[in-house]
């Protein structure tokens, strides 16, 4: 019974968190829209940056969390570790289609075309479609024990091939906006600007916390489920 | 370290004498590749493109589809009779287990690539007998690497459902990096560019190797429940 307390407990508090979260992302919105300076020559277009570069952080936050738990599953065998990795790849496939979903919007009408053959676009694709695979891989596999051992082999390959992808789609010609935040000059950036982007970091990443404590309770819950059936069988 | 090689030995050996009987997958493959390099010839249109210009894309895109096709097979014959307990019972050794697929599987790829390379010379029409050995060196490179990370994931899904789909859609992500590279190379290497500008391109195809070779063995023991 304490199994599901604390699954149940995990699951209100994810809830509460993503409560949070949409609150801060309301504001983050009127904040993006009303209180921060358009940008002088990409225009209204460039306020989807506020959407876009978060949920980019977040689901490079998710795959990189995904790769290190199922390290550590890998390592100790723990189920844990497994479904903190599942939940975690899940959300992070939600936050990189936002990021994918607008990234086009942005791009039409600074750069002319829906979507270009850039080193960071193309290896992104990859690494989503990596991840989608991740996730397929979990649902063609019935086993518990080996859907675990599996998708941690796979998790942790994915982790180990981010660099290797990245480095790789480099020897193309890149389009996409060097970084502008995390770079060695320092931040060039209007501070209204800045401050609404990590605004939105800020938000994407309690939405995805939220979002991950509510998948792992549900995952708990599930999994008691099926026990409770088996046993019952 | 002499047992690893022995195991090995015996796997790669198994699996070299059990494709020798019947060579359905080796021919079934070789034929692929052939149709590959055709259908990617004759899919251009020649008055744009030229053949040389789409070359190097269509060797790397015919070796990575027919060393895919390929891979799916290297576990599926362990599948039957639950043949893979079997191998586990009669070697504890792991690490050889892996080492001996991987090897056969190099051995199939290399030999599907053995006979591609000659049509490709003739369908394209390149200059390739003065780049002969570098163009060698990276094939060995790219295909070393795609193969391993083949090889673990082969032995993943064969035990899931829809195992000839899985396989494709985990593995293409970790062709990106040795076969973009090999593209590049290759189209380098045709087009007789200096040996500087070549290397950065080798050193990459090398690191992928080291890492998705070690990282395999590592990890191969997680993908049977023991």
């Amino acid at each position: 019974m304490t199994d599901r307390t604390n699954a149940l407990r995990l699951l209100s508090r994810g809830q509460i968190l993503t409560v949070i979260g949409l609150i801060g992302f309301g504001f983050l919105i009127v904040r993006a829209m009303a209180f921060t300076p358009l940008e002088v020559r990409q225009g209204a277009a460039q306020k989807i940056m506020y959407v876009h570069v978060p949920s980019a952080w977040a689901a490079g936050v998710a795959i990189m969390l995904t790769g290190l738990f199922s390290a550590a599953y890998l390592w100790l065998r723990d189920e844990r570790a497994d479904r903190a990795a599942a939940a975690s790849a899940e959300v992070g496939i939600l936050f990189g289609t936002v990021m994918l979903g607008t990234g086009p919007f942005w791009a039409k009408p600074v750069w002319g075309a829906w979507w270009v053959w850039d080193a960071r676009l193309t290896s992104t694709l990859f690494l989503y479609l990596l991840f989608v695979g991740y996730l397929i891989l979990r649902d063609s596999t019935e086993d518990r024990g080996m859907r675990a051992r599996f998708s941690a082999v796979v998790g942790l390959m994915g982790l180990v091939l981010v660099p290797f992808v990245h480095l790789t789609v480099y020897m193309f010609r890149t389009q996409h906006p060097e970084p502008v935040v995390l770079k060695p000059e320092g931040v060039t950036m209007p501070g209204s600007m800045l401050a609404t982007l990590l605004v939105g970091v800020v938000v994407f990443t309690v939405l995805y916390f939220g979002f991950v404590m509510q998948r792992y309770g549900l995952t708990v819950l599930d999994d008691l489920r099926q026990e409770e059936m088996y046993d019952a069988a | 370290m002499r047992d690893v090689l022995r195991v090995a030995w015996a796997i790669a050996a198994k699996d070299v004498r059990i494709e020798m009987r019947t060579r359905t997958a080796l021919l079934s493959s070789v034929v692929f590749a052939i149709l590959v390099l055709a259908i990617l010839y004759v899919a251009r249109d020649p008055t744009a493109v030229s053949a040389l210009e789409i070359a190097p894309a269509a060797l790397w895109v015919t070796f990575s589809f027919a060393g895919l096709i390929n891979l799916n097979r290297a576990f599926a014959i362990e599948r039957e009779n639950d043949a893979m307990s079997g191998i586990l019972m009669t070697f504890p050794n792991i690490t050889g287990i892996f080492l001996g697929k991987l090897a056969a599987n190099l051995i199939f790829v290399g030999t599907i690539q053995l006979v591609a390379f000659p049509l490709f010379v003739l369908f394209y029409d390149v200059p390739v007998l003065t780049n002969l050995p570098l163009l060698a060196v990276v094939t060995v490179l790219a295909t070393i690497g795609m193969v391993s990370v083949g090889t673990l994931l082969s032995s993943i899904v064969v035990q899931t459902r829809f195992a000839e789909l899985m396989l494709p859609v985990l593995l293409l992500p970790f062709m990106v990096p040795p076969v973009v590279g090999a593209v590049q190379l290759t189209s380098r290497i045709l087009a007789n560019r200096p040996l500087s500008e070549l290397m950065g391109g080798f050193k990459l195809l090398a690191a992928f190797d080291l890492v998705f070779v070690v990282m395999p063995i590592l990890i191969f023991s997680a993908t049977f429940d023991r």
